[in-house]
């Protein structure tokens, strides 16, 4: 086993800077980190807080108008300023990586096993046809099922969690002294997640390489590393055991972010609510493939005979990992996709309803989506974003009894009203969020799909912006279906959860019954790997 | 694989037939005929004439008589050149053809690639932008001023080079025309390359790759460039079909006995049949380049593997 004692990696007032033409950005401000032998050191923050870019510089990887300078020293050799052959003798043998985005890591032209020879054949000489051996041990170690058949695959033939794995064979190669993962699980659900926590665990006692985790999120921190460094804009803030740092946090940031995990519950509305929305034995079919001269169509169940029904100020809580069909359920009973099945919105039957019949039934039941990227028009300014809807609905409206409409929505969300003459690429995430929340409140719907509206912000943004949504549930009597695969935040939002699995419900209840005393063996795994890493 | 290539080429005869119906129409409404001269003929040698190339059936008659006679390979007479079929004029000319359009084919594509990828790697740099800036010539200045001006400096100021004809076919007769021939061509691979590249470089798999050590030639070669070729390829097929059937414009600069004037004099004069002689020789062309191209594209690309 490793000194744990031993510091392999001594990083020193390391400097990042970025050249952009509104001036140099300091994206690292002159940290300074130990990473000894076989330890895992934790570098937490948020997005922006540079602990991606530390790693970056180092590694000789940053983008072009990127600059690093300082010191890391790899076991005395400075690591800083090598010209790229000689770092190439470094990176990829004794210090590597892996990274978020499994889906775009690895080159999608060429077979997985021929991706993890590379590094071999680059490092240690010989042939591809003498790697292979290598490769398939890797594989094997790694996890991967039928490594001999799975070694000519390409990255799409794998999922999320496989290609991860096969990243990892990667990393493990050239037996290296230090993995640095970067957010690892963050694209993946919860349940890889843990498998992947795992995996890495385990090749660490076997092999003894340093990990360093770079990672946003606090509990994976908590169960895997030893040691956490926390950063903000650019510096370290607090660096100590793991223990220390969750226990007996000294900075207000730390504590800050301890703090931001979701909290509070919400109180079941009474039995007697009415029913607002409804959808009985809910069946959607996707049609995959076929084409003119291919043939061979098939039919994929995206969602089969699911019932749900949402009452006047309920929160449901729909948990399931991608392509469970949660998103598609909640479409579905918006009618804003085909499927098959009874719907109710209040006391009308909307079974039948086309498109131009569900038009004036719109206003009341709005959508919000993940990504407050792309669900806002660049082209229009924050007022024509969130008025457009009125144009349709309330279209007797003038123009100045719009705009304070607009106003009023806007200070409803915490934003400046002033922001209604800006355009949306001038918002932080959590900014625009809180847009596309005043672009559905701004018609007063009775009902809210909130399609996954905090996975793509930052933990603290996230509390910010749940409070925001439980307080206009309050004061507008709003039903909410939350879709989402953050366990955390449905439980904090939620009185009552769906797990949907392969198109199906598993389990339902109470938010409380379904956390504390969960019935099926599915829930089981799925809450225990979001809590229990 | 064979499946797919059958599959397709069976796709590709109704395709033909709708092309060669559509110009086969077309041309017949165009206002005037063959044998509208300048000079209008004696009408007892145009009612001649008429009835030789059964001009005075009706039309649908006509149409399919040349449907059939198309399919046993005999595309008729040309009304121009009377003493040739309109077989044997492509058959003498596009040989011409396509050994210019070969070789501008090779130099467009291998010039325009190889400065595509240097601009790319050396983005935003003065040499990025002359490469470009000779893009930009490219595609803007006709080969009609191209190919003059060409001559003009190296066969007639420099007397380097032949400033036209076939000669013996050497290489010398072959370089002004080739150039004026790939120089637009050239342009658009340049462009192509140099903005796919900028993409693949910036991928998260050559952010892998980098950080496995590996060293910048394979990262660019091995990785980059075999993804930023798709977009290439897939502009390929277009650009030989032009290429290989000739340039009215190049070939007449430089006297080169080929194809390409066909379509035009053809067009011009109300040659019929030579009109849709090339035509069904372009639409070959194109079919099968598409073909040759799909098929290149699944071994670069397993994702869109034809299996």
């Amino acid at each position: 086993m490793a000194d744990k004692n031993e510091t392999i990696l001594a990083i020193r007032d390391l400097k990042v800077d970025f050249a952009t033409p509104d001036g140099t950005v300091n994206a690292v401000k002159g940290i300074s980190l130990d990473v000894r032998a076989g330890e895992t050191l934790a570098v937490v923050g948020e997005s922006g807080s540079g602990k991606s870019q530390t790693m970056m510089g180092i590694m000789g990887l940053l983008a072009r108008n990127g600059t690093v300078t300082g010191s890391a020293t790899y076991r005395g050799r400075e690591l800083i300023g090598l010209p790229p052959s000689e770092l190439n003798r470094v990176r990829g043998a004794k210090v590597t990586m892996i990274f978020q985005e499994p889906m775009t890591s690895l080159d999608p032209l060429y077979p997985i096993g021929r991706q993890i020879a590379e590094p071999i054949v680059h490092h240690r000489g010989g042939s591809y046809r003498e790697a292979r051996k290598r490769v398939l041990e890797l594989l094997e170690l790694v996890g991967i099922p039928e490594p001999a058949r799975r070694i000519d695959s390409y990255p799409h033939e794998l999922s999320g969690g496989q290609r991860q794995r096969v990243m990892i064979a990667m990393a493990l190669a050239n037996d290296p002294d230090i993995l640095i993962a970067d957010e690892p699980t963050t694209a993946l659900d919860v349940t890889i997640q843990a498998q992947i926590l795992k995996l890495l665990r385990s090749l660490q006692e076997r092999f003894g390489m340093a990990i360093v985790l770079i990672t946003h999120d606090l509990g994976i921190v908590r169960h895997f590393a030893e040691r956490v460094a926390v950063m903000r804009r650019g510096e370290v803030v607090e660096q100590g055991t793991t223990a220390d740092i969750f226990e007996r946090p000294t900075s207000d940031y730390t504590k800050m972010l301890l703090a931001a995990e979701p909290h509070g519950r919400k109180a079941s509305p009474p039995d007697t609510a009415p029913i607002i929305l409804e959808g009985r034995d809910v069946v959607v079919d996707y049609r995959i493939g076929g084409g003119l001269f291919s043939g061979g169509k098939s039919m994929f169940r995206a969602v089969d005979r699911v019932t749900v029904r949402l009452r006047e100020g309920q929160t449901i809580g729909v948990v399931g990992e991608s392509g469970s069909g949660k998103s598609t359920l909640g479409r579905a009973l918006l009618r804003l996709i085909p499927g098959a099945g009874y719907y109710r919105f209040g006391t009308t039957d909307i079974s039948g309803y086309d498109r131009s019949r569900m038009r004036p039934l719109r206003k009341a039941m709005q959508l919000v989506f993940q990504d407050p990227y792309g669900s806002l028009s660049p082209r229009q300014t924050v007022g024509e974003v969130i008025t457009e809807g009125l144009l349709v609905h309330e279209p007797d409206l003038g123009k100045a009894e719009r705009d304070r409409r607009a106003v009023a929505a806007l200070k409803e969300v915490g934003l400046d009203p002033e922001a209604r003459n800006r355009y949306p690429h001038e918002f932080s995430g959590g900014q625009r969020q809180r847009i596309a929340i005043a672009r559905a409140m701004i018609l007063k719907p009775k009902v809210v799909i909130l399609d996954e509206p905090t996975s793509a912000l930052d933990r603290s943004v996230q509390g910010q912006v749940i409070d925001l949504l439980r307080r206009l549930q309050d004061t507008h009597q709003l039903s909410y279906l939350f879709i989402s695969h953050d366990l955390s935040v449905v439980r904090a939002m939620s009185d009552y959860v769906v797990v949907m699995k392969d198109g199906r419900i598993v389990e339902e209840g109470e938010t409380d019954r379904i956390f504390e005393a969960p019935a099926n063996a599915y829930t089981k795994a799925l809450i225990g790997a979001a809590f229990h890493v | 694989m064979i499946a797919f290539v059958l599959r397709r080429l069976a796709s590709a005869v109704p395709t033909l037939f709708i092309v060669v119906t559509i110009s086969f129409f077309l041309m017949r409404f165009a206002p005037g005929g063959p044998f509208n001269l300048e000079r209008p003929l004696p009408p007892a040698t145009m009612e001649n004439l008429v009835r030789t190339y059964q001009l005075d059936q009706p039309l649908w008659r006509q149409y399919v008589t040349y449907i059939t006679n198309a399919v046993t390979g005999d595309f008729g007479p040309s009304y121009i050149y009377k003493d040739n079929s309109v077989a044997e004029l492509i058959g003498k000319g596009l040989p011409y053809s396509i050994e210019l359009g070969f070789y501008a084919l090779l130099l467009a594509l291998v010039g325009g690639v190889t400065m595509g990828t240097v601009a790319a790697l050396r983005q935003n740099s003065a040499l990025d932008f002359s490469i470009m800036s000779l893009a930009t010539v490219g595609t803007t200045v006709p080969n009609f001023v191209v190919g003059p001006v060409l001559t003009l400096v190296f066969a007639i100021a420099l007397s380097w080079l032949p400033a036209g004809g076939w000669g013996d076919g050497s290489l010398r007769f072959l370089i002004l025309p080739m150039i004026a021939l790939a120089l637009p061509q050239l342009a658009v691979f340049a462009r192509l390359t140099r903005g796919s590249m900028i993409e693949a470089l910036h991928a998260d798999h050559i952010r892998t790759a980098r950080a496995y050590g590996l060293p910048s030639r394979v990262v660019v070669v091995t990785h980059a460039m075999r993804g930023a070729m798709l977009p290439v390829v897939s502009y390929l097929a277009p650009c030989a079909a032009a290429l290989l059937t000739g340039s009215a414009v190049v070939e007449t600069i430089f006297t080169i006995p080929g194809v390409g004037r066909y379509f035009v004099l053809g067009a011009i004069n109300r040659d019929y049949t030579l009109v849709m002689g090339t035509v069904i020789l372009i639409a070959i062309f194109v079919i099968v380049f598409n073909l040759l191209v799909d098929i290149l594209y699944g071994l670069l690309d397993p994702r869109v593997r034809h299996d």
